[in-house]
This record gives structure tokens, C-alpha cells and sequence, in this order.
């Protein structure tokens, strides 16, 4: 693409840009005239309460809803991965595959094996699907999507369904694997604390709309201990309209309620990973 | 730790050492001790072999039952003194194939079937590939053939022969028109059935229509498909019992209309058996179909 031209000064065209996208279930406004852009490398966090369209945002950028209402603009790019909170590989193929899935050329398999080796599943590309543990399950997934070598990252809570500690490591993967294939990234997370490892930018949806957009400029290794870090979480929950004190009570009373808040613990702990 | 990385990205945070384990320990654990891991492992596979013995035995330990029984009551005269005993049978069956009219009504009644069969599933399969794939097309043939399939198809037989005669033509047909309705139901169901999410997911893996038919949705049915497949042999063996009852001189069904002319039981039972085996063989070969094309279903395999 015509990104390279210019230097870290000028802005590069963006990989995304979306003005006033709406779209409607029966009448019932989920996006509401929303506007986002996403520059090429960049890496999105978008999070919001649970039903306040992120899904359907994302299916729209994805190319699988078919029905958006309406929009001003809306471009993204041509070569677009998705991931989603249950890895959907096809059970009925192996391994190896389900990352070809789709690709084109003589040199697909090879490339689906580099890929797999990337998430650190070589070995197992003659394994069927069911024979995976879930964080496995996603790494194919993420595989899948990067073989692609996609200009566009969609991932929806890619790492919802696993437990705290194989979500740490697919952090520490997924943030290496981008630095190397560089694509746009928009992930959806419910948990606050990921968005602020993972991302450059944190946009928060509300009412369908686009309620704040922050960058996060938290230094290097993003631990939870310092500051800013803390400063950028409180305002982050306050805008999901969480009370942020009630976050950092050290042990969470019930960690049925799964809110971003019972996330403080663990991530605590396990920044020194 | 993670910044000294270089070039290879494996995850630091390392799960895959755990895939890594899985294989190479396994010989490296049989290095160790030889002589005592072969003794256990050799102990093992005798008891293994000896519980599949047992389990096999079981499997068929019914069937000699039900033998036995038959041969038990014949012989005692439980079953009153029309029912061959198996002994009888198995003689009456020997003398049949020994003259040569066994292998020829056999013959005759398997390209009955074979017949119906060759055009009556891939028309079932092509109908319900065709609903299920395209809306339009379940709209316009969906209701026509729901109609059909509420009438019991055998009561056409006599329609038939007067359509089509006598001859092979009306038998094929009544045996062509049965199967169509299971596979047709069946293999829209299935399509019907297959997991919208992973459709999705592979479309946008840049799939075509054709590639998203080929690779996800026929596979994605097949386990129905096969279900089908079953019933539509089962209901062909069952309309060539009746295809065969009336007006002809050949084939296992005549065999034993004859046979119940002159009161010969014992002919009337090598029918009843050919049936059932024809029955289990064909239910056999798809379950090996099953077994081969299902395999990446979980705990099919090894178990
Ligand atoms: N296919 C659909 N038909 C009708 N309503 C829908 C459909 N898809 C989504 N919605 C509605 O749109 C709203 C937003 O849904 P969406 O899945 O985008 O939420 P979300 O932000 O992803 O929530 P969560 O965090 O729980 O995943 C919800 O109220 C939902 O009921
Ligand atoms: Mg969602």
C-alpha cells in the first residue's frame, strides 16, 4: 500500500476509516452514526459494555455482516483476518488444513507450517482439532489469520474462554507475532487490563458511539504497578461505568461477577511472567 | 527474558514445551529400563488382546444364543412342526446353490436393486444438495416432495405395473422411488445443520461459494448424510421383498413364493437369512464408509 512514503511526521493514509456507520436490528440502534479510523500498524483496543455493538462493529469491518444500515465511509482493507472467542476451526480437517484454509498458491502448506511453528505448534499439524486443549485451539486460530498476512487484525475476545495464565502467554504471542506481520489491529476485550497491555490506542463504545478514544501511554513494560498505568485503568473503568476503588480491592469477593474488576489480581500476579 | 528473543518467535511464555513433551519422552522413558518396560508392555498387550477376545464374544454371544435357541426348539418341537430346524435349513441351502438357481435368483434380485439404488440415491442426494443449497430451489420442491414421502411408496406397486408393465422396468422403479425421500430429507437437514459460526469463520477465510460447499458444508453434513444413506439401503431391501411378491418368475422374492407353494419352509428360511445378511453386509459397508470419512470425530477412532 502507499503508507511508506512518508515519514513518522506525516500521517499515513489509514487502514480504516469509518464515518457515521449505522447499523440497526428491527429498528433498534447498536451503531449510531459512529466514527473510527485505525492507522495501518496501529493497534486498537476496543472495549464497552456487553451488548454495545463491539460485535457488530466488528462483523461490519469483517465483511460478514452483510446488512449495515448506513454509513458515510467505510473502508478497510481488502485483506482482512478475523478471530473469535471460540476458535470455529473445521473439525472435520487437520491441523495443518484448517490454516490453509483458502490459501491460494503451490506454496500454501509450507507457509501454513511456518505459521504454525510461529505459535509454537509445530509438531502437531496432523492433530484433528478435538485433540486440542483451547489455548492450542486459538493459537491455530491465530495462525489461520496471520498465514493471511492480513493488513487487518479483527479479533473478538480471541482470548475470553482461557484461563489467566495461558491469556498472559497468548499476550506476550500475539504482541510479538504483530510486531513481525505489522498489521492494523482491532481486538475486543472485555478485560481493561489487556487492553492497556496490548494496545497503542483504547477506544471505549457507548450508546453506539465512539465515548473516548485514548492513547496509551503507559512506558515499556506496561506493569500495573506504576502510575499512569493505574490512572489510564481508573479512567477506563470509570468510563464502562465502574466504580474504579471497588477494582482494587486486592481479592476479589465473588469471582462469579465477571467483570473487568476481578482481572486486578491476577494480571498482578502474573506480570512478572 | 522475553527481550533477549531474537528472529524465532515461539511464544516465551512457552506452552509449547508441552507439545514438545508430548512426543519425545515416550521413547526416551523405553531406553531407560528395556528389558522390564517390553515384559510389561508385551504383558499388556496379552491382556489387551485377551480382553478383545472377550469383548468380540460378547459382541456375538446373542446371535449363537438366538442359534441355539432356534436349533434347541426346532429339535424339541417347541416352535411347532412347520419351523425348519437350521440344520435343515443349512442343507436346503446347500442343495439350492449346488443346482445353481440360488446364485441366479440372487443375481437377478441384486441388479433389481442395484439398479433402483444407482439412480434412486444419487437423485435423493442430488435433490436434497439442491434444496439445501439454494433457498429457491427448497421453495419450489421442498412441499411436492414432502407430499410424496407421506404416501408409503409400496402401495404403489400395483400402479407401477400397470404404468410400466410386468417387467424389470416397474420393479426398478418402485425400488428407485423409496430412497429418494430419506437421503433428500437427510442431506437438507444436514446442510441445514451445519454450524453457521464455522461458516462464517471460513468465509472469511476467503473462501468461495464453491470452496465454502466443498470444505465446510458437505463435510459438515456428511455424518447426516450418511444416517440417510442407511435408511434409504434399508428401504431398498425392503421394496424388493414386495417388488418380487408379484409377477415374476425370478429372484429371491419368487424363490420363496415358490417355495410357499409346495410348503417348503426350509427354502422359505435360506430367504429370510439372505435377506437379513444382505441387510447387515450393506449396513456394513456404510459403517466402514462412516468409519473412514467420520474419523476426525472425537473417541471414534481407538476405542
Ligand atoms: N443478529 C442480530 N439480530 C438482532 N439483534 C442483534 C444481532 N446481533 C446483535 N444484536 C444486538 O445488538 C446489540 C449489540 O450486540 P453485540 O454482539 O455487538 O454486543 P457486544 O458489545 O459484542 O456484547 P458482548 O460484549 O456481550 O459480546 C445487542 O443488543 C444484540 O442484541
Ligand atoms: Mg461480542
Amino acid at each position: 500500500m502507499a503508507t511508506h512514503s512518508g515519514g513518522l511526521t506525516t500521517a499515513p493514509a489509514p487502514a480504516v476509516r469509518i464515518t457515521s456507520l449505522v447499523r440497526e436490528f428491527a429498528g433498534r440502534r447498536v451503531l449510531d452514526e459512529l466514527d473510527l479510523s485505525i492507522a495501518p500498524d496501529e493497534f486498537v483496543a476496543l472495549i464497552g459494555r456487553s451488548g454495545s455493538g463491539k460485535s457488530t462493529l466488528l462483523r461490519v469491518l469483517g465483511g460478514i455482516d452483510h446488512e449495515v444500515t448506513g454509513y458515510e465511509e467505510l473502508t478497510a482493507p481488502e485483506n482482512v483476518s478475523v478471530v473469535f472467542q471460540d476458535a470455529r476451526l473445521l473439525p472435520w480437517k487437520r491441523v495443518l488444513d484448517n490454516v490453509a484454509l483458502g490459501l491460494p498458491g503451490s506454496d500454501a502448506e509450507a507457509r501454513a507450517r511456518t505459521a504454525l511453528a510461529e505459535v509454537g505448534l509445530a509438531g502437531r499439524e496432523n492433530a484433528w482439532p478435538v485433540e486440542l486443549s483451547g489455548g492450542e485451539q486459538q493459537r491455530v486460530a491465530l495462525a489461520r489469520s496471520l498465514v493471511r498476512d492480513p493488513e487487518l487484525l479483527l479479533a473478538d475476545e480471541p482470548f475470553g474462554a482461557l484461563d489467566a495464565l495461558t491469556r498472559l502467554r497468548m499476550h506476550t504471542l500475539l504482541k510479538q507475532l504483530c510486531a513481525r506481520h505489522r498489521p492494523a489491529v482491532l481486538l475486543v476485550t472485555h478485560d481493561v487490563d489487556e487492553a492497556i497491555a496490548l494496545a497503542d490506542r483504547v477506544v471505549v463504545l457507548d450508546h453506539g458511539r465512539i465515548a473516548a478514544d485514548l492513547r496509551v501511554d503507559v512506558p515499556a513494560p506496561r506493569s500495573p504497578g506504576t502510575a499512569r498505568y493505574a490512572a489510564l485503568r481508573d479512567e477506563l473503568l470509570t468510563l464502562l461505568g465502574l466504580d474504579p476503588t471497588a477494582g482494587t480491592v486486592p481479592e476479589p469477593a465473588d469471582p462469579g461477577a465477571s467483570q473487568p474488576t476481578d482481572t486486578t489480581p491476577k494480571n498482578a500476579k502474573g506480570s512478572d511472567l | 527474558m522475553t527481550q533477549s528473543t531474537a528472529p524465532p518467535l515461539v511464544a516465551p511464555g512457552d506452552p509449547p514445551p508441552t507439545d514438545a513433551d508430548a512426543s519425545p519422552p515416550a521413547p526416551a522413558s523405553t531406553e531407560r529400563s528395556p528389558g522390564r518396560s517390553t515384559a510389561r508392555s508385551a504383558r499388556r498387550s496379552l491382556a489387551g488382546a485377551a480382553l478383545a477376545a472377550a469383548l468380540r464374544l460378547r459382541r456375538v454371544s446373542g446371535l449363537i444364543a438366538v442359534l441355539l435357541l432356534w436349533w434347541l426348539g426346532s429339535g424339541q418341537g417347541w416352535l411347532g412342526s412347520t419351523t425348519p430346524s437350521p440344520g435343515s435349513v443349512w442343507s436346503a441351502a446347500v442343495e439350492l446353490v449346488r443346482s445353481g438357481e440360488y446364485t441366479h435368483h440372487l443375481g437377478v434380485s441384486l441388479e433389481r436393486v442395484g439398479k433402483g439404488l444407482a439412480i434412486g440415491i444419487p437423485l435423493g442426494i442430488a435433490l436434497g444438495l439442491a434444496a439445501g443449497l439454494t433457498r429457491a430451489v427448497e421453495d419450489v420442491i421442498d412441499a411436492p416432495i414432502q407430499a410424496f414421502r407421506m404416501l408409503p411408496h409400496l402401495a404403489l406397486a400395483p400402479v407401477f405395473i400397470i404404468w410400466f408393465g410386468i417387467g424389470e422396468t416397474s420393479k426398478t422403479m418402485l425400488i428407485l422411488i423409496g430412497p429418494i425421500f430419506p437421503l433428500y430429507i437427510n442431506v437438507l437437514h444436514g446442510i441445514r445443520g451445519v454450524d453457521n459460526r464455522l461458516v462464517e469463520a471460513a468465509r472469511s477465510c476467503g473462501l468461495s461459494r464453491w470452496g465454502l460447499t466443498r470444505r465446510v458444508i458437505l463435510p459438515g453434513a456428511l455424518p447426516q448424510i450418511l444416517v440417510g444413506l442407511r435408511q434409504a439401503l434399508g428401504i431398498g431391501w425392503l421394496t424388493l421383498v414386495v417388488a418380487e411378491q408379484t409377477a415374476t418368475t425370478s429372484g429371491i422374492g419368487y424363490l420363496m413364493t415358490d417355495a410357499r407353494e409346495f410348503l417348503r419352509t426350509d427354502v422359505m428360511f435360506v430367504v429370510l437369512v439372505t435377506y437379513a445378511l444382505l441387510g447387515v453386509l450393506s449396513d456394513l459397508l456404510v459403517r466402514l464408509v462412516e468409519r473412514r470419512a467420520l474419523a476426525w470425530r472425537r473417541g471414534y477412532t481407538g476405542r
